[in-house]
């Protein structure tokens, strides 16, 4: 008898344990460490019901289904000296379990069909943002009605030094960027989402949306958000090298706080415009440089231009070598290889610093440097002799 | 027996120029083996590196490959070839037949598969690295921004699909043309249904997907633009093409599964399976509805509502035809008299685990809910809850249930019974926490992670190492059968084994059915 009762414990934790688990995941839904969180919007929220919904159906249903089997693994076993039976074959069963099944999932397929349906009603939307991903950091512009558009790249500002364990991580470790998504609480909000490069694929689990940014066409999604916080996502399509390091972070403030970024934005580029007619120190524009380096190129080039994906910046034949063949590199890109255009990622007053510095950091020491206007200039002269 | 002078030849041409049935499914389960040591090499890397927050070990690079190659490599070099090679093993000995019905082509396609493993494995040493875009391989970071070594993956790719090809059309011409007279389409043993029906399933895809490649090459090296939006394409094409070999491809690996372990669950409750005729009609019809749901891995592309609402719909059906082999295995378990071999523990475990992946599979159909799950986590929970606990159990399974039968050696109970449980308790410590890293948000196919889900992937690293471990286990449990395993001549090995291969004397002499049994 004891030792029955050993073998029966073998068999038994294992299924028992994984169906606890199964069942305090549901019950733990409030932490969202174990579970799907509840999130910020009504989609997120009866997506977060339709789940746990299922979850439960197939508790139930897992329960039932192993509750049979392990009786029968318990009470039909053969050391307890029983005969099998000799019973197979029964069409009232077999219709019976094709029968039930389906009616469950009936059950399921109204609730999936009408929130399916209002994920899918972008319709009057009252603000557009275009989402464009990059490899490996997102664009943001709003579509604004004035006109005015605004656009900015935004990017993980997560340290190297925590990456590779040399600084502690911080507590949005991954999920930090340096200039976040601004959104206005109570408006419904319609993304576009594209991509530059590869497939890449914008989700945020507390707003509910994910929809994959695809290289010429532009999908939709949107949100509302009642209150105000701060949502943080990644992208979901793996995107290359840096795919678990390009994060999203949207910032839902009211909508006295939206209107102030939204002019601050605005002034930002007006002041952009304006230095573009100014002319810089080789000092001044290194020193811009190095921060537009350290945010654009850095990922690829290193962190003192020694190379990694990308080419070494120190003593390269480009960095040292004519003004136009680095300019052309760093505005056009070099087709077939994994160094973009940054022409229309930089603004000329950005281009034009981080040309500069690496021409004269990592030991390069060229001496020479290019104003905003020369990036200018450059970019209307190949134009020209484009068209 | 007049056949004593028809032994296998000596040496390596006895491997080399195998003809024989028994010999080529020998050489497909080894090479398979070990593939699955290869792919699971892979998988240690990367569970290594998601051991803790941060880079520790491998360059987010590198780590694409890993994840590439562990894919690849298991899908088409571990578990495909372990279940053709035990449809060459036993196929002819369940329908009664002499070998299969092409023998040389049979040579063939397994001989393609070891080259063909060696070029894709070197891509990795090739300048730029190996395929580092995943194993669904999206272009257009499959085709414009992929490394040199696409070219080599492409081929391999072809390779593979020419030898599944010659494979399928092997066992459907054996099943077809070579059953003993009496064995009729209705008599024949589940595990020859189910690859009767796969193999048509093979037939169908694996063209479809050398298709995709080449447009890949073309685009690639011929200036073509058909996945590139740029030149009039469409990034999409790729995937529902993709998928729409893809899904195939997953019952392709499943079904034969079920195949086994209703050969298996029926011996050790000593009656038989509750419902026959059912179980074939199910399997038919999850073939038939796996051409229809391809778009279900897509539901994020931005599809029309309506078409997300088709492939919704058409999901939830494969729920049924599925819910009825499992309510018919555990039927077929009731009032018999139940006993716990290897064989036994390793079904058990696969109906358990196999229909936790089946429910995330539903949950994973509801297409709004999928917007949350869609490339996390609980994706690659799900479908290793499927493919390890479904395929790589029920493989496990068939190695302990006819191994005795294949060299008359009975394996040690006490190991197998160690393996089971080290790799049951290993599989789940594993994957079940990657349920609830994929539900938090932690995206698939990333080389590092925020903070919050530090504790579970540190479990589930864990719970690999202990799953990997185990199949060293396997492996020497195996081995030590081979070579110093308890005799046995016992023709049936198990009491309540039923069937054609069990009328044959133990182990199974070289050549087998000369002349067809009669079956009534």
């Amino acid at each position: 008898m004891y030792f029955k009762a050993i073998r029966l414990m073998q068999l038994a934790p294992g299924p028992a344990l994984l169906l606890l688990a199964l069942a305090s995941g549901a019950a733990w839904s409030d932490d969202s460490k174990y579970n799907m969180p509840m999130g910020a919007t009504s989609v997120s929220h009866s997506i977060y019901d339709l789940h746990m919904v299922i979850l439960w159906i197939c508790v139930v249903i897992g329960v039932a289904v192993f509750g049979v089997m392990f009786y029968s693994i318990i009470m039909h076993r053969k050391s307890r000296g029983v005969t099998p039976a000799t019973f197979h074959e029964s069409t009232q069963v077999e219709v019976a379990w094709t029968v039930v099944p389906f009616l469950i999932l009936l059950f399921i397929a109204v609730p999936a069909t009408t929130t399916l349906l209002d994920v899918y009603d972008s319709t009057e939307a009252e603000l557009d943002i275009l989402v464009t991903g990059y490899q490996w950091k997102w664009k943001y512009e709003y579509l604004n009605e004035d006109g005015e558009n605004v656009a900015f790249f935004s990017s993980l500002s997560t340290s190297q030094d925590e990456i590779h364990n040399i600084e502690a991580k911080g507590k949005n470790y991954l999920l930090e960027v340096d200039e976040p998504m601004v959104i206005p609480a109570g408006t419904k909000v319609r993304f576009l989402v594209t991509a530059y490069d590869v497939i890449h694929s914008w989700w945020v689990p507390e707003l509910a949306v994910k929809r994959d940014a695809i290289p010429g066409f532009i999908n939709e999604a949107w949100t509302r958000t009642e209150g105000t916080g701060v949502y943080r996502g990644q992208c979901a399509e793996l995107c290359g090298k840096d795919h678990g390091f390009m994060p999203i972070v949207v910032n839902v403030v009211s909508q006295q706080e939206y209107g102030e970024w939204m002019a601050l934005k605005k002034a930002e580029a007006a002041e952009v415009e304006a230095l573009m007619a100014q002319n810089f120190t080789l000092d001044e524009l290194a020193t811009r440089g190095k921060a537009v380096y350290d945010r654009a190129c850095l990922a690829c080039h290193g962190a003192n231009g020694e190379g990694g994906l990308g080419n070494a910046i120190a003593g390269s034949p480009i960095a040292t070598g004519t003004m136009g063949a680095h300019l052309n590199a760093a505005v056009y890109g070099v087709p077939g290889t994994a160094m973009q255009a940054f022409g229309g990622q930089l603004n000329d007053v950005d281009m034009a610093a981080v040309v500069t510095y690496q021409r004269n950091a990592f030991g390069n020491n060229m001496g020479d440097m290019v104003q905003p206007v020369d990036v200018y200039n450059y970019k209307k002269g190949q134009q020209g002799e484009s068209q | 027996m007049n056949d004593h002078h028809h032994g296998p030849a000596k040496g390596l041409k006895r491997w080399l120029f195998a003809t024989n049935h028994k010999d080529i499914g020998t050489m497909y389960l080894w090479f398979s083996f070990s593939m699955f040591i290869l792919g699971g090499t892979f998988a240690m890397i990367i569970r290594a590196e998601l051991f803790q927050p941060g880079l520790q070990l491998v360059e987010p690079g590198f780590f694409n490959q890993m994840t590439t190659m562990h894919g690849l490599v298991m899908v088409f070099g571990a578990i495909m070839p372990s279940f053709v090679g035990l449809a060459n093993w036993m196929i002819p000995l369940m329908i009664g037949a002499p070998d299969m019905a092409l023998p040389r082509m049979n040579n063939w396609s397994f001989w393609i598969l070891p080259p063909t493993f060696l070029l894709l494995a070197s891509t990795l040493f090739m300048e730029g690295g190996g395929p580092a875009f995943g194993w669904t391989f999206y272009a257009p970071l499959s085709t414009t921004y992929a490394p040199p070594s696409v070219t080599f993956f492409i081929f391999a790719i072809h390779l593979l699909g020419l030898s599944s090809i010659m494979g399928s059309i092997n066992i459907v011409a054996t099943v077809m043309n070579l059953r003993a007279p009496g064995m009729t389409y209705m008599k024949m043993p589940l595990f020859v249904w189910t690859w009767f029906i796969t193999a048509y399933l093979l037939i169908a895809v694996m063209p479809v997907l050398a298709g995709l490649v080449t447009m890949m090459l073309m685009d690639i090296h011929f200036g073509t633009s058909f996945f590139s939006a740029a030149g009039g394409g469409d990034p999409v094409l790729f995937q529902h093409v993709f998928w729409f070999f893809g899904h195939p491809e997953v019952y392709i690996i499943i079904l034969p599964a079920f195949g086994v372990v209703s050969q298996i669950i029926p011996t050790f409750a000593r009656k038989r399976l509750f419902g026959y005729d059912s179980m074939v009609y199910a399997t038919a019809s999850i073939a038939f509805l796996s051409f229809i749901v391809w778009a279900h891995h897509m539901y994020t592309v931005g599809m029309p509502v309506a078409g997300e609402l088709f492939f919704m719909y058409a999901t939830l059906l494969i729920a049924v035809p599925t819910g009825v082999k499992v309510f018919n295995w555990v039927t077929t378990m009731w009032r018999g008299a139940l006993t716990f071999e290897t064989p036994m523990l390793f079904c058990i475990g696969f109906i358990i685990l196999f229909t936790i992946g089946g429910f995330t599979g539903l949950m994973l159909a509801i297409a709004p809910s999928d917007f949350q799950y869609h490339d996390s986590y609980f994706v690659v929970a799900h479908f290793h809850y499927v493919m390890v606990a479904g395929a790589v159990f029920s493989m496990s399974a068939a190695i302990y249930y006819w191994l005795p039968k294949w060299c008359g050696k009975m394996y040690s109970e006490g190991m197998g019974k160690a393996h089971f449980w080290i790799s049951f308790i290993g599989f789940n410590m594993a994957f079940f926490p990657q349920h609830f890293v994929g539900l938090a948000g932690m995206p698939r196919r990333i080389p590092d992670y925020a903070l919050q889900f530090a504790d579970f992937n540190m479990m589930s690293s864990i719970g690999a190492f202990i799953y990997g471990l185990s199949q060293i286990l396997f492996l020497f449990n195996v081995i030590a059968t081979i070579r110093g395993g308890k005799r046995i001549s016992d023709e049936k090995v198990w009491e309540g084994a039923e069937g054609l291969e069990w009328t044959l004397p133990t182990p199974v002499p070289f050549h087998t059915f000369s002349v067809p049994p009669q079956v009534r």
